[in-house]
């Protein structure tokens, strides 16, 4: 078990600067999700501080030491990789001991490690077997299994789940999830996939063309992004991003949206628009989630609640809740509700919008304000 | 022309069937006259050959002219036998092929997983030595086996069989390596194998294809070639083949067909018998990274 420390880090190939400084601290048994769209460089980043790519410059600390010149093999991490890569010519039980075989570690002790894991991932019927007689899953238990006999200090996961089919994957994710509470090992997991960030992680970096976009918990990152971009990327449907203006409204602000009619919609901000006021008069991106715009009956009972009528557009009801796009303004956005919302497309239908969830960018610099 | 499994072949499909399956057998015994003239005459007595039909079974099928190959046979002034410079051949194409093949495989290895500045152009130099012709290093290479006290020597066919083939045995390993996972290095990498560990316990066992493809390329070239065993070591250390030419062309007797065609397949059986042996692995050997898998 150990912490991480990512100071400053940057990466160049040639004069192309894949990663731009990154600033990254995770703690003694951490759960730490890299996201990102691809070629974003948290793969890169992985590769950094399993030793496996050079770091042009800053530092990657393990457990406060400096590891920037230390040998892959003598960081005390253990890998798991995307394609698995499963030494195609060893049994299972080589694969898992090869890197205790490499250490010197005497057979009797090894073959103890192996059983031992092989029972926590309930692989032991696979021990006899090559990697090309076993099904994705299993290869994917297997890959999970090298890298748990090591007891390693850190894990680095790869997208390890995005060859599997989707219920196995979901599955898999329950499972990493609860290896991790059992381990407590410190973890740092690479995916693009924004809902396995969600529900493993305790903490979320976000990456976008090299540079750290937000690092802080899921919920923060859910509920308070910290720019159009996580906004976007975080979330499915993603949050809402309705373009309007901050006005004085009496005492307090409030926020109007252009509508078709050349007419504006007033949403009153109660309290939540603080460090607003600077911003009256200008153009901001209003940032609503789809379950922060709900039927009135399923509205959310605290907050700043407010009442608009809008016209439905479309609906897609998904089972569990039903998706509604709406008309709000001349904008169209995504609602959430209840499956059995009396909502119907067509028609004009008062919405409940929660405005102590919503969250306000700079148009110019696309930051939260 | 379609292929239906299973099904009934139209007249139209079954007269163009006829006529593939006429084709193909006329080409194979096209391809096989020359060894079944061979093996015939072999068998052969003079008299019979002299007097006969080159294509006619023998009547009275005989190994004298092999035993007299093997045993009696006069390869230049010497009446011996070729069993000298068959071994010769096998002393000379064992350890070059064997030491041509690893190095190919280290050379692939480095190239493709620890990848220095200029890897690339490196390997396009060592590809331009496929395209050199044998003719051209002849002197040179003439020069440096005297200075190395190897001239007309089998140590000398083999380090000139070695430099020759490696630029081959280079680029077959070398591509096969490029479709070769990464991540399998990495990890293995991670696992604490260094250097020489990656290569014995990961890379090598997952090469027998290329390795099989390799071995059939370089003792074919090896076994089968005159020139350099001609200029090299044309006295005692001379290979088979340089035998099998001193055995047919002697102009001090009379001509024995059936010793020179007993010589000649002794001279083309190793290669023949590797192919056998190994033949599916080339063909699978030459697929392989075409298809994932």
């Amino acid at each position: 078990m150990a912490s991480l420390q990512v100071l400053n880090v940057i990466k160049k190939f040639g004069d192309v600067e894949v990663l731009k400084g990154i600033d990254i601290d995770a703690e003694d048994g951490e759960f730490l999700v890299l996201v990102g769209p691809s070629g974003c460089g948290k793969s890169t980043l992985l590769n950094m501080i399993a030793g496996l790519d050079s770091i042009t410059g800053g530092e990657v600390m393990i457990d406060g030491k400096v590891v920037n010149a230390v040998h892959p093999k003598d960081r005390d991490i253990a890998m798991v990789f995307q394609s698995y890569a499963l030494y195609p010519n060893m049994t299972v039980e080589k694969n898992m001991a090869f890197g205790m075989e490499m250490r010197k570690i005497p057979k009797p002790e090894r073959d103890k490690a192996v059983m031992k894991v092989a029972k926590l991932l309930q692989i032991e019927g696979l021990l006899k077997r090559k990697p090309g007689q076993l099904s994705g899953g299993q290869r994917q238990r297997v890959a999970m299994g090298r890298a748990l006999v090591r007891d390693p200090k850190i894990f680095l996961f790869d997208e390890p789940l995005s060859n599997l089919d989707a219920k196995l994957r979901v599955e898999m994710r329950t499972e990493i999830k609860k290896l991790h509470r059992r381990l407590g090992t410190t973890i740092v997991y690479v995916t693009h996939d924004q809902i396995e960030a969600m529900t493993l992680a305790t903490r979320i970096a976000v990456m976008k063309d090299g540079i750290l976009q937000q690092f802080a918990t899921p919920q923060e990152i859910y509920d308070r992004p910290s720019n159009v971009f996580v906004a976007g990327f975080m979330g499915s449907p993603p949050m809402n991003l309705i373009p309007a203006k901050i006005a004085k409204d009496g005492d307090g602000l409030s926020v109007e949206i252009a509508t078709a009619d050349e007419r504006t919609l007033r949403l009153k901000l109660n309290g939540t628009g603080k460090g607003l006021s600077a911003h009256v008069g200008s153009d901001v991106l209003l940032g609503l989630r789809p379950e922060a715009i709900t039927d009135l009956e399923s509205s959310d009972s605290g907050g700043d609640i407010q009442e608009v009528e809008c016209s439905v557009e479309v609906t897609e009801p998904t089972g569990p809740d039903m998706l509604a796009v709406l008309l709000l303004g001349g904008i169209e956005v995504v609602s959430r509700m209840r499956s059995s919302a009396n909502v119907h497309m067509g028609e004009m239908t008062k919405f409940a919008i929660n405005m102590s969830k919503a969250v306000f960018f700079d148009t110019e610099t696309e930051e939260r304000i | 022309m379609s292929i239906q499994v299973g099904g009934q072949l139209s007249p139209s499909q079954k007269f163009w069937r006829v006529v593939l399956y006429t084709l193909l057998v006329v080409f194979a015994f096209v391809y096989l006259a020359p060894l079944y003239v061979m093996v015939v005459t072999s068998l052969k007595s003079l008299d019979e050959i002299r007097g006969g039909n080159l294509m006619m079974p023998p009547l009275d099928p005989s190994f004298d002219a092999w035993v007299k190959s093997w045993s009696y046979a006069c390869v230049g002034v010497e009446c011996t036998g070729i069993n000298k410079y068959f071994f010769n051949s096998f002393k000379m194409a064992i350890p070059a092929v064997a030491i041509s093949t690893f190095m190919g495989a280290v050379n692939g290895y480095v190239l493709t997983k620890w990848q220095f500045k200029g890897a690339d152009i490196f390997f396009g130099l060592i590809l331009f030595g496929c395209f050199i012709p044998f003719q051209i290093v002849l002197v040179p290479m003439a020069t440096i086996l005297g200075k190395l006290g190897l001239a007309q020597t089998t140590p000398g066919l083999v380090l000139v069989h070695v430099t020759y083939g490696l630029c081959f045995t280079t680029l077959f390993f070398r591509n096969y390596y490029q479709a070769f996972p990464d991540e399998l290095i990495k990890a293995a990498k991670l696992d604490g194998a260094g250097f020489f560990r990656v290569f014995w316990r990961i890379l090598l066992p997952n090469s027998l294809p290329i390795i099989v493809v390799t071995v059939i390329w370089q003792f074919t070239n090896v076994w089968n070639d005159f020139l350099f065993g001609a200029s090299f070591a044309s006295g005692d250390a001379a290979p088979m083949t340089v035998a099998l030419n001193n055995v047919v062309n002697t102009s001090t007797s009379v001509k024995e067909y059936n010793v020179d065609m007993a010589t000649a397949i002794y001279a083309a059986l190793p290669t023949l018998l590797v192919y056998v042996l190994a033949g599916r692995y080339f063909v699978r050997g030459l697929m392989a990274g075409a298809v994932k898998g």
